[in-house]
């Protein structure tokens, strides 16, 4: 191996990290404000990128038809768990966010796919159409459960995601797509050789974990979500409402999860089932960083990343074993130098 | 009333029908689950097989295994208990097929799979398949690679059964050829990111890449291996011959070179090939119902079984629901020579239930994102 391969494999760890990482940030976030480890969170990734290439094709995306099918759901939901006639004011967010706003995608969206669209409105196609799926499978699978232990909740989002991964195949069908890049392009650095898209993939997982940032520590609607993460009964005690922070977690995770598939569906050829092994590595980078530090996080997915890689070089055969291996004695060291209780 | 009546005139109608001896073919196919991509074209060429074979009408029978063993056996048993089947056909892939074989050795019925299953020697005599061993596709590939030179070969395979029993299936060959097994590399249908591999690939400098994967997933080394620069010349198995390959490889898999049934190109095929006056009808009839780019090589499987079972039906003497007919249709089947059919000219004797010649294959290359037929001499 010389120096060239390593800086072309330590590269494609990065863009592998760099997914991941968007994911661990996203399981991190999830857990803290909702107690939830969302495992349905790599299914989006993989329906995000399947809508955009289905777009690209010019074909009205199966995912259209599903949020139909979920916000109706979350509607029978709403209306049946009503006591009294609530306000008309809230009853028309309601609908309008359950019932309108897919029906219109679904319906506007079979119309514009066959038009050849330019590539930045079937991005913002892809986005208006994945991204209601978070705060819906919220309102469907977690919410009436909110006061449920961990474990109940590992359960159901594994439920979910055994769900997920039936639809997925139901709308996508079992045949893998591609889109093609946002940016053709490559950049000669020295000896190496970016595609224009993996620069772009990083440039922008840079740019959200840093816009993160500032929302959790510039804005009020951030602070208010990470009081609810410290403490949800603290929050409660100062007026914030503890519902409308899982939402808006939720819709945080399918905005982040719909941009990782955006950018990752120009890089590999995406699957209905996909999702499931992309979104496992940043739940493995997740719990190294214990769940609870996004630094860490982002770190420990970028770290898996180059190993990937470098397993996939040395020893391909055993590339998931080196990968899922690792993880055992760091562990084991976390759960040594760092005990506590099993439930908090 | 009026509903008795009806009653009376079918069974009246039904009558003569079932008193004429009619043969029972029934098949279990993988429509639905994992397989469906091989189950579906197998299920839409029932309608091109033969409806009477040496004067007698057959009825066939279909049946659903959603790809699952335990569902192929029950309907293999369905099909002997329930249809009185005289020959079974299926299933769609090897664990399926192995279910039905079981049940056919059990009950002294032959079956045809269309796929490559290995089974006991007890069972052996019952089990004919329609579908070539991956040792006759790789002969046409090294046939190729000899020709054009190729001294160094790489591999990437499916971390699978696939792609195992492609490695265990060249590694001897190519060594009686003259070729250097040069890196050994694995990749997963899921996998993402395929860039250790191509590395190591491109490292070990091979004039040529043999990947073995099945479907749209070994795209993806074909597409690494042009992105590091990779120049030589692109090998694929027969698994990935499907339009939805061209689809996801696009530029990348222009001039990958594949083995498949000549039914696949069946228009493109030479005058002189044996398979080009049936292939092309079967071809056009399946294009005419279901589309352009839609005739596969497990359509052709399912049509060749059907031809092997009509071709031992007229051969065979006896009363259809027998034992005895099942027996000699079973006889019939191992000494059929020369039977002509979409994927080639079947010879089956005792000691070859699969009877295949170097027709059953060709190559094909693609170009302008389409299979063309590349003629080995």
């Amino acid at each position: 191996m010389d120096s060239t391969i390593a800086l072309f494999l330590v590269q494609d760890g990065l863009i592998n990290g760099a997914i991941y990482a968007l994911l661990a940030v996203c399981f991190v976030l999830l857990f803290a404000v909702t107690r939830i480890i969302f495992i349905p969170q790599g299914d989006f990734v993989a329906f995000a990128g399947l809508t955009l290439a289905a777009l690209e094709m010019g074909v009205a995306p199966g995912s259209a038809l599903l949020l139909v099918c979920l916000g109706v759901a979350c509607a029978l939901f709403d209306l049946a768990g009503l006591r009294n006639w609530p306000p008309a004011g809230w009853l028309l967010r309601r609908l309008g966010a359950y019932l309108a706003l897919p029906l219109v995608l679904w319906l506007g969206v079979r119309d514009l796919a066959p038009m050849d669209l330019p590539v930045w409105a079937d991005i913002c196609l892809t986005l208006v159409i994945v991204v209601p799926m978070g705060p819906f499978t919220y309102r469907l699978a977690f919410e009436p459960m909110r006061n449920a232990s961990i474990l109940a909740l590992l359960i159901t989002s594994v439920g979910v995601h055994l769900v997920m991964m039936g639809l997925g195949l139901l709308f996508f069908g079992a045949e893998g797509y591609r889109s093609t890049p946002i940016w053709g392009g490559t950049i000669l650095l020295g000896p190496m050789m970016i595609q224009g898209q993996s620069a772009l993939l990083m440039v922008c997982t840079l740019v959200i974990l840093g816009l993160l940032w500032c929302f959790f520590t510039r804005t009020l609607a951030g602070k208010a979500l990470q009081a609810a993460a410290v403490s949800a009964r603290g929050a409660e005690l100062v007026g914030i409402s503890v519902e409308t922070a899982g939402r808006r977690a939720f819709v945080l995770a399918g905005l982040i999860a719909a941009i990782a598939g955006i950018l990752i569906a120009p890089i590999t050829t995406l699957y209905y089932d996909s999702g499931f092994l992309i979104g496992l590595k940043g739940f493995v980078a997740a719990i190294v960083a214990g769940f609870a530090s996004f630094p860490g996080a982002v770190f420990s997915a970028i770290v898996l990343g180059i190993i990937e890689a470098f397993a996939a070089f040395w020893a391909s055969a055993f590339k998931e074993v080196i990968v899922f291996g690792l993880v055992l004695p760091i562990l084991l060291w976390r759960s040594l130098t760092n005990p506590h209780d099993e439930e908090h | 009333m009026n509903r008795l009546q009806t009653m009376s005139v079918a069974l009246i109608a039904l009558t003569p029908l079932a008193a004429q001896a009619e043969v029972t073919i029934c098949a279990s196919l993988s429509v639905t689950g994992p397989a469906a991509s091989l189950g579906i074209p197998e299920q839409q060429t029932l309608a091109f097989l033969p409806e009477e074979a040496g004067g007698q009408a057959i009825r066939y029978v279909v049946l659903d295994d959603a790809t699952d063993p335990t569902k192929a056996n029950t309907n293999a048993r369905k099909c002997v208990e329930d249809e009185k089947a005289d020959i079974l056909l299926g299933s769609s892939t090897a664990p399926t097929s192995a279910s039905v074989a079981a049940v056919a050795g059990e009950t002294g019925t032959p079956v045809i799979a269309l796929a490559p299953v290995t089974v006991d020697a007890a069972v052996e005599p019952w089990v004919y398949r329609s579908v070539q061993k991956n040792a006759l596709m790789a002969s046409a590939l090294i046939e190729h690679m000899q020709k054009t030179g190729v001294t160094r070969l790489g591999f990437v395979g499916f971390a699978d059964a696939y792609g195992e029993d492609w490695l265990k299936t060249v590694t001897p060959m190519l060594e009686a050829a003259g070729i250097k097994l040069v890196a050994v590399e694995r990749f997963a249908r899921t996998d993402t990111s395929v860039t250790g591999q191509v590395l190591k690939l491109v490292a070990s400098a091979p004039d040529a890449v043999l990947v073995a994967g099945s479907g749209t997933p070994s795209a993806l080394p074909a597409v690494g291996l042009r992105e590091r620069g990779f120049a030589g010349q692109i090998y694929q198995t027969h698994g990935s011959a499907t339009t939805e390959y061209i689809r996801v490889g696009g530029p990348s898999v222009e001039g990958s070179i594949l083995p498949v049934g000549p039914v696949v190109v069946a228009p493109q095929l030479p005058v002189s090939h044996p398979s080009r006056g049936i292939g092309v009808e079967y071809y056009t009839a399946y294009v005419a119902q279901y589309g352009e780019g839609s005739v596969s090589a497990f359509g052709g499987m399912m049509f060749d079984a059907g031809q092997l079972a009509a071709a031992a039906i007229a051969a065979a003497e006896g009363t259809p629901g027998t034992p005895e007919y099942r027996m000699a249709l079973r006889d019939a089947l191992e000494g059929l020579t020369d039977v002509v059919s979409v994927n080639g000219v079947y010879n089956l004797s005792a000691d070859d239930h699969y009877g295949h010649d170097q027709r059953s294959r060709v190559l094909v290359q693609v170009t302008d994102g389409a299979f063309k037929y590349l003629a080995l001499d």
